[in-house]
């Protein structure tokens, strides 16, 4: 293997670009078709929207349907009437975020306090634990769906934004991710600390978390990821189409308004393309040390 | 040879074994700096206490939250499951049970995501080691291909819908293409090939992420033990097997662990795609789930829901039980 194989690293290198750009054709897609007009975007794509979710019939002028990525001419119609003209879709931005932000920030924090508790002490309750969590971080979400429902009618917080924060917040992913890195932190530095009279707090604000800074990171920008496309839980939980967030929008966009849609789509893009060029180190890094599944 | 490069991974865990005993200086110094015995196990009592309220201190937040809002109404949902109605508690045993597993509904939804997980998820995790050991060959650009392999992740769901619905309409990309070909056009989303579909645009949503965990593993591989194995001529398939698939073996539980959880989660994709009434080959357990949610029959949803867990459960267990047979052997 020491001797380069000139032809089949060749070889490779094709496959794998050519797999690569496979991967990226729909994001560049998405941008390029967002500086279309509408009438370009229903000369190329008319066909195909004319019968999506059974809206009304519209018939389209072409009957061929071209996946284009070069616009003929650079508008920017589509984003002027999505940021000035109609402010709707800024509000449903604002919703999005008002709701992703909260559950981001409270789940990584309950769950760092819950992953230093399971890192610290073993047992059999704890265990069983911890067994229980990764279960319920395995559920489909149409397993929890009822018992959400329940709780958030109970509580009388259905239709509003904490019947969806409240089980983000106490969601199990990041508690399995946070128990695993930090179980990586060698027991001698937490001995060590103890040794000089550290109480567990301290032990946890000063060492385990600044230990787990990369593992909180990229937890954050999956749950963030994964919040920010979140479609089943406003459906049932937040039905008051005024605090939707604009991940449910997009999904019920008028089919006479794809245009807007790529532009809604690459504005919502942004925040997740922010985060990842700025943490994809992390991302790689942080959870890059799973080890074992039980912790 | 064989022989050879299994020994050198053996010395190679004991090495391990001794310098990880030996960083944990800790607990013999503290016991050395005790007093008397029954000091000691006063105090150790004492500790064993203290911990168990600590433990308690730090676990009470999670611990209650998630029984406020997943176990307690989870205990009602299973109560729901062995009663008539709500409004005529009477228990009825297995009956729901028993309704659901006969609903033919449930039963295509059951087939269905059973179908789609079984290929999906040993796909994901396969293809995934494929392309993160094709990285691993010294290719240009190594970092930018991670990149563009990572990028499904940022696209917002229902726009990657829309270039789905462009590439596999009736009048779309794909049959435009095939038609070059002389291949007759399918309405793909509608056809026995729509489970493949689905598989496609999970394959593409989650291959990018396992690659790098895959990738990170593969790192994380000692380098002396595959020069050792070079040096010993160990062929590259041989390396591959006995060597980085056993340092790999914790990651890939990980992996298929997480790629089960997406392929739950494919179901935002087929909602946004065809609606809550997709074609058969595409109707999954979850919109068994929302459609009876729709519908308000408690005692129907609540069955399935508890199936559904049991399900899981049982499934958990067997991965643990798989991983304590192989994650014995390399751990860390």
């Amino acid at each position: 293997m020491r001797k380069p194989h000139y032809l089949a690293r060749t070889v490779l290198t094709i496959i794998a670009a050519c797999f690569a750009l496979a991967f990226l054709m729909p994001t560049v897609l998405t941008i390029t078709n967002s500086f279309m007009t509408q009438s370009e975007i229903s000369a190329n794509y008319g066909q195909v929207f004319t019968n999506v979710a059974g809206k009304d019939g519209k018939t389209y002028i072409s009957d061929t349907v071209n996946l284009k990525f070069i616009p003929d001419k650079v508008t920017f119609s589509q984003y002027i009437t999505v940021l000035i003209k109609s402010p709707d879709y800024l509000f449903k931005f604002w919703n999005s975020v008002i709701l992703v932000i909260p559950i981001v920030l409270l789940q990584l924090a309950v769950a760092s306090i819950t992953a230093y508790g399971f890192t610290r002490w073993r047992g059999k309750v704890r265990n069983f634990l911890f067994f229980f969590y990764v279960i319920l971080m395995l559920m489909p979400y149409q397993v929890t769906l009822v018992p959400n429902y329940l709780v958030s009618d109970w509580l009388k917080i259905l239709d509003t934004r904490w019947a969806i924060i409240f089980p983000g917040m106490f969601a199990p992913f990041s508690v399995f991710l946070l128990t695993k890195s930090m179980r990586r932190i060698p027991g001698s530095l937490i001995e060590a600390a103890k040794l000089d009279g550290s109480t567990e707090w301290q032990i946890f604000k000063d060492i385990c978390l600044p230990q787990c800074r990369s593992a909180l990171y990229s937890i954050a920008i999956l749950v963030f990821i994964d919040y920010w496309n979140m479609v089943e839980q406003p459906i049932v939980l937040l039905r008051d189409a005024a605090k939707q967030p604009l991940s449910v929008y997009l999904s019920t966009i008028n089919t006479s308004e794809v245009g807007l849609a790529f532009a809604i789509a690459t504005i919502y893009m942004v925040p997740c393309l922010l985060l990842f060029l700025h943490g994809e180190d992390y991302l790689v890094e942080g959870i890059a040390h799973q080890g074992s599944v039980k912790g | 040879m064989s022989m050879s490069s299994a020994d050198t991974l053996k010395t190679k865990k004991r090495a391990d074994k001794a310098a990880r005993t030996g960083t944990k200086p800790g607990r013999a110094a503290r016991g050395a700096s005790r007093g008397s015995r029954t000091r000691r196990a006063w105090d150790r009592g004492n500790e064993k206490l203290l911990d168990t309220l600590r433990s308690i201190g730090f676990l009470g937040p999670s611990v209650t939250g998630v029984a406020v809002f997943f176990i307690i109404p989870f205990l009602v949902v299973v109560w729901y499951s062995v009663i008539r109605s709500p409004i005529k508690p009477e228990f009825v045993g297995l009956e729901n049970f028993k309704n659901v597993l006969s609903n033919a509904t449930f039963r295509t939804a059951a087939k269905n995501t059973i179908q789609f997980s079984v290929v999906a998820v040993p796909l994901a995790v396969v293809l995934s080691l494929v392309l993160a050991l094709m990285l691993e060959c010294r290719i240009p650009c190594k970092s930018l291909l991670r990149t563009f392999f990572l990028s499904p992740m940022m696209v917002p769901v229902a726009s990657v819908v829309l270039i789905w619905q462009v590439v596999f309409h009736y009048n779309g990309t794909l049959n435009e293409v095939l038609s070059v070909f002389g291949v007759e056009r399918i309405d793909w989303l509608k056809s026995s090939y729509s489970q493949v579909v689905l598989i496609i645009l999970f394959l593409w949503k989650n291959l990018g992420y396992n690659m790098i965990l895959f990738m990170a593993a593969l790192n994380n591989i000692p380098k002396e033990l595959l020069e050792v194995a070079d040096v010993e001529g160990a062929s590259p398939v041989h390396k591959l097997f006995n060597i980085k698939l056993r340092y790999l073996s914790p990651t890939i539980l990980f992996v298929t662990i997480l790629s089960l959880i997406n392929s739950f989660k494919v179901f935002r994709e087929i909602f946004l795609l065809v609606g809550a009434y997709p074609f058969e080959d595409i109707y999954m357990l979850q919109h068994f789930m929302n459609n009876t949610f729709s519908s308000q029959d408690p005692q129907k949803m609540s069955a399935a829901a508890v199936l559904m867990a049991l399900v899981m459960v049982g499934l958990i267990a067997l991965l643990f039980k798989v991983e304590d047979i192989f994650g014995k052997d390399v751990e860390g």
